[in-house]
């Protein structure tokens, strides 16, 4: 980060990337918040990390946008559902933080991810951060819902090297009961990219009771079968560890008593998207 | 010896399909110790003889005569400790009177009437400075009351040349010198000779008790395995080392075995059968300690370090298919911090036996890393590691060893004008303390610049007596005996507090700390308002006061002359001592507390490092090879997740992180792969985890073999990874 801005972000700084973080951006005003929205000078970031290495391809750097229009119900980030809950970070202080990752992520084989929140609710600064990136020779990921693919022109998709789509169910009833959102958004942006042939993985968020009906995985399974530009299948078993973030929210946490998915649901899941001819772990 | 390797090894480019799993026989001899370790686990030692051990004072020992391969123990039974009073004889008292023997009368009464120890030298020598900054913990763990260890004999020697040879090449050394006035040099130099000489007879006696006559070269693989060990065990049987390290053998007995199996007289099955008995022989080597030396240096070490891999000067890989059989015991006997295998890395090395180091670490956390780059450039292509991170051109240069000065202390001693924070007591130099209520960045640093140089002095005088104590009353004949006349001598020092001194330092300069004084005037605490950049992070604005912190100390030991004339170096290394450091040392102005540990070796501070690997390693990269020569330790812990969702992934995603860390200025990396789970359920069941082998800087120990409170300081360690 530049000086100015590092200092600035510095005293934001919590002491680890995934402890929980909240309000730090509220003392900024909406009209601020819209314009930087607006122009994409500045995003608003919950935290980095470096040396990922399940964000994507190879090493990653990751960054952690703030704000999500999605209500999912297993989430594990719920403290980057507000934009507010983010750090304002500039488009040249991240560029300037990345550029110092830029050797040792090619050695690594690894790049650069934006994960949220949701990132492309940001899709200004998503864009401009991108294409910096790019330019760069860092490779690029997008970690998203797909909802708001629609923002993103095809030029701009070309400097995403790799989107990671979240497909979460396939019945919409269902998905809406899920996500509180519809799903047919995130099968248009897929289809987009499949017309444009980018590069995708899909990752799959597996919770028993709740994600586990196999006739949708199966369409899932199905419609990335079709698509022909799923490299590969994320399989994600749900994990307890965001719980705690709902309860320090005051949030309403519907899945206290879920469970993760055993190995064998989650070697029966993968076998089905495996039986599309899908590569999936 | 160089020449040897170099002109008959042959490098091995493939990956490990060629290595065949432990025979019966190999299996039954370890599950037959095993029973053994279970039992010294439950006593502490399994058994004691009091006969002081000397290359020769013990009959020929066996675990299993008739199933075993390579022969020789310390003592006439596995696991049986001997006393080795030359050190220091009170340690030995301690651990009789703990373990719950009584001493025998005719050993007390040597060692207190007729025969003087290193132990006791030393403190005839101590200055007043010296004992006092002793009993204040600022310079703490210097070897004045056991063997100061950290040499390698070049066991290689005796089997590529037969003792014989040996002896007349010293003869011939000694002879060399005949012409010299006799100085007080030139006399220790010919009497150091001459004991070199008898322990090498004396290692031909004990050998010949085992029915070997090592006068000659080895002439098969299993010779060179059997002559090399035999003379490990001389040095082990002569010398209670802090570290007994074996050098860098893989490559060098890979030219015998390749030899052996292109006659046809050897099988790939065979040749593992003899890398494995070795290495069981090396997993039980015992000395016998007190309770407080395990618990400074973490369990029981004995740093039996084994160099694996490099690259030669010539740009070929000194990589062979016994590179690969030693770290295939790890699979064979499972895993175990001794030997302590060490991957000298280079992103140049084999693309398979990369990815293979990988994969062993990932499986087993029983390997640490270092830097072939940044050592072979400055010790040679014939270099091992002594301990966790001191290289050496073996057989050319040894190292004076010497524990650690506590810098974090020290910065607090300037605070308070050279009072100890804790006791209140004037040990450091009375000067002026900080007298405002907040601390300035100008003022501490001068102030800090000269408590440096006072505790510089008192720590080369330190350690110059406890060296020319050593050498006079505890030297290591045999190991000495195979090394060349006047080898490079390097005096390693040491710093505990790195990561500590760096916040503290960016807290006064990018935040306000503000002073707390109890009633007599000392500054106890202090109170940071703001925050501030912490080490760790890849932040030039910290990262920089780190370096700054090492070479400054550097430069100022340099100031002052060593014995022997010996390189001054440097290691920011402190094993798991980090832990006793921290107990003995008050508040200081990063917010850390009173007896609070500190970051083990250049580790960032536990928590502080908020970023992730990538950005914590790069910030430890970035301390200056050249002022701490004696290595930089950095121990990261990964749960397997976190490096990949897949197996192959996280083998790959790992050997990409070496690659990274070791193609810029990366110099150690010990990688430990668990989960906090496991760790959690093991401190409540050692009895399920009698071999769950953890990395800590610089080495690896049995997870229950620590302190309570050492395996929670592993566990709050940061565990990188656990998004997604």
């Amino acid at each position: 980060m530049s000086k100015e801005q590092s200092s600035q972000a510095g005293s934001l700084e919590g002491k680890s990337p995934f402890e929980l973080r909240i309000y730090h951006g509220e003392n900024i005003s909406k009209s601020d918040t819209d314009k930087a929205l607006k122009s994409g000078d500045i995003g608003f970031l919950h935290s980095y990390t470096t040396g990922s290495a399940v964000d994507g391809p190879g090493m990653r750097v990751v960054a952690w946008t703030t704000g999500c229009h999605w209500r999912c119900q297993y989430c594990h980030n719920p403290d980057t559902w507000k934009i507010h809950n983010g750090i304002p970070v500039t488009v040249a202080s991240a560029v300037e933080e990345l550029k110092k990752y830029r050797h040792g992520l090619k050695t690594m084989k690894g790049g650069f991810t934006l994960s949220g929140g949701e990132p492309l609710l940001q899709d200004r600064f998503a864009a401009r951060l991108f294409a910096e990136v790019h330019a760069m020779g860092i490779h690029t990921a997008i970690d998203t819902n797909g909802t708001f693919g629609s923002r993103l022109s095809d030029e701009e998709l070309k400097s995403i090297d790799l989107v990671m789509l979240g497909i979460k169910t396939w019945d919409p009833e269902r998905h809406k009961k899920l996500t509180g959102a519809a799903i047919r958004p995130v099968l248009e942006f897929a289809r987009r990219l499949a017309a444009a042939n980018r590069p995708v993985w899909v990752r799959f968020v597996l919770v028993p009771g709740l994600t586990d009906n196999m006739g949708d995985i199966s369409h899932i399974a199905k419609f990335c079968a079709d698509l022909g530009n799923v490299e590969r299948v994320d399989v994600l078993p749900f994990h307890q560890m965001g719980r705690y973030k709902w309860r320090e929210l005051k949030l309403n946490y519907l899945l206290t008593k879920t469970k993760p998915p055993s190995k064998e649901l989650i070697e029966r899941v993968c076998s089905l998207f495996r039986a599309e001819g899908l590569i999936a772990y | 010896m160089r020449d040897f390797i170099q002109l008959n090894y042959k490098p091995y480019e493939g990956d490990e399909a060629f290595l065949t799993s432990a025979t019966t026989r190999t299996k039954k001899l370890w599950a037959r110790l095993t029973e053994l370790f279970k039992e010294e686990q439950k006593k502490g030692v399994l058994d004691i003889s009091q006969i002081p051990s000397s290359i020769t004072a013990h009959q020929p020992g066996y675990i299993d005569r008739e199933n075993e391969i390579i022969v020789g123990l310390q003592t006439e039974a596995p696991l049986k400790r001997a006393i080795m009073p030359y050190g220091g004889f009170r340690m030995i008292l301690n651990a009789l009177k703990t373990y719950g023997y009584e001493p025998d009368p005719h050993v007390v009464e040597t060692f207190t009437k007729y025969r003087k120890t290193h132990n006791e030298g030393v403190f005839d020598a101590y200055t007043d400075d010296v004992r006092r900054c002793r009993s204040s913990h600022i310079l703490t763990g210097l070897p004045d009351a056991y063997g100061r260890g950290r040499i390698i004999g070049d066991y290689r020697r005796v089997a590529l040349y037969g003792v014989a040879k040996l002896i007349e090449y010293k003869k011939q050394e000694k002879q060399a010198i005949d012409s010299s006035m006799s100085t007080d040099e030139i006399i220790r130099d010919r009497e150091e000779m001459s004991e070199q000489i008898r322990a090498l007879q004396e290692l031909q006696q004990m050998a010949s008790a085992y029915g070997f006559d090592i006068s000659v070269p080895a002439r098969n693989g299993q010779e060179a395995v059997q002559w090399l060990y035999l003379a490990y065990l001389a040095a082990v049987k002569e010398q209670n080392g802090a570290a007994m390290s074996l050098g860098r053998t893989s490559t060098f007995l890979d030219i015998y075995f390749a030899r052996d199996i292109a006659a046809g007289i050897l099988t790939e099955e065979r040749a593992q059968e003899i890398v494995d008995d070795f290495v069981i022989k090396l997993r039980i080597v015992r000395f016998l300690r007190t309770p407080e030396y395990d618990a400074l240096f973490a369990g029981d070490p004995t740093w039996v370090t084994e160099s694996i891999g490099g690259m030669g000067d010539d740009g070929r890989p000194l990589v062979t298919k016994t590179s690969f059989r030693f770290l295939h015991t790890l699979y064979n006997l499972g895993p175990a911090p001794e030997p302590n295998l060490t991957i000298w890395y280079s992103p140049r090395l084999p693309d398979a036996f990369r990815k293979y180091v990988a994969k062993v670490a990932i499986d087993t956390s029983s390997i640490q890393f270092e830097s072939d780059e940044i050592m072979r450039r400055a010790w040679g292509d014939d270099s091992g590691i002594a301990c966790c991170v001191s290289p050496m051109a073996l057989g050319k240069q040894m190292q004076f060893f010497g524990a650690r000065a506590n810098l974090a202390k020290c910065l607090l001693y300037a605070i308070n004008g050279g009072r100890d924070e804790i006791t209140g007591n004037q040990v450091g130099p009375s000067s002026e303390p900080v007298t405002g209520d907040y601390l300035s960045v100008e003022d501490v640093l001068s102030k800090f610049e000269r408590m440096m140089e006072w505790l510089a002095g008192v720590y080369v005088n330190a350690m110059n007596i406890i060296h020319y104590m050593h050498d006079k009353y505890a030297y290591e004949r045999l190991e000495m005996a195979l090394h060349d006349y006047a080898p490079l001598r390097t005096m390693a020092f040491g710093m505990a507090g790195m990561s500590v001194i760096a916040d503290s330092l960016s807290a006064i300069k990018y935040a306000n700390v503000k002073v707390i004084r109890d009633s007599t005037g000392l500054i106890t605490d202090f109170k940071c308002e703001g925050d501030f950049p912490k080490f760790g992070n890849n932040d030039n604005r910290v990262d920089h006061l780190a370096a700054w912190v090492v070479t400054t100390f550097m430069n100022k030991l340099r100031e002052y002359p060593t014995y022997r004339n010996a390189i001054h170096t440097q290691s920011i290394l402190t094993i798991t001592s980090n832990v006793v450091y921290g107990k003995n040392t008050g508040n200081t102005p990063d917010g850390r507390l009173k007896g609070e540990p500190f970051a083990p070796g250049a580790n960032p501070m536990h928590g502080r490092d908020s970023h992730g690997i990538l950005a914590s390693a790069a910030s430890v990269a970035k301390i200056p090879y050249r002022d701490a020569a004696d290595g930089i330790s950095l121990t990261t812990t990964l749960i397997p997740e976190g490096l990949g969702r897949i197996a192959e992934d996280r083998a790959n995603n790992l050997q990409s992180m070496l690659d990274a860390f070791f193609g810029a200025t990366g110099y150690h990396m010990n990688v430990n792969v668990l989960n906090r789970e496991t760790l959690l359920d093991a401190m409540d069941h050692p009895e399920k985890y009698p071999s769950l082998t953890i990395r800590v800087s610089g080495y690896a120990v049995n997870f229950i073999r620590l302190t309570r409170e050492q395996q929670m300081d592993v566990i709050n360690r940061t565990f990188h990874g656990l998004q997604s």
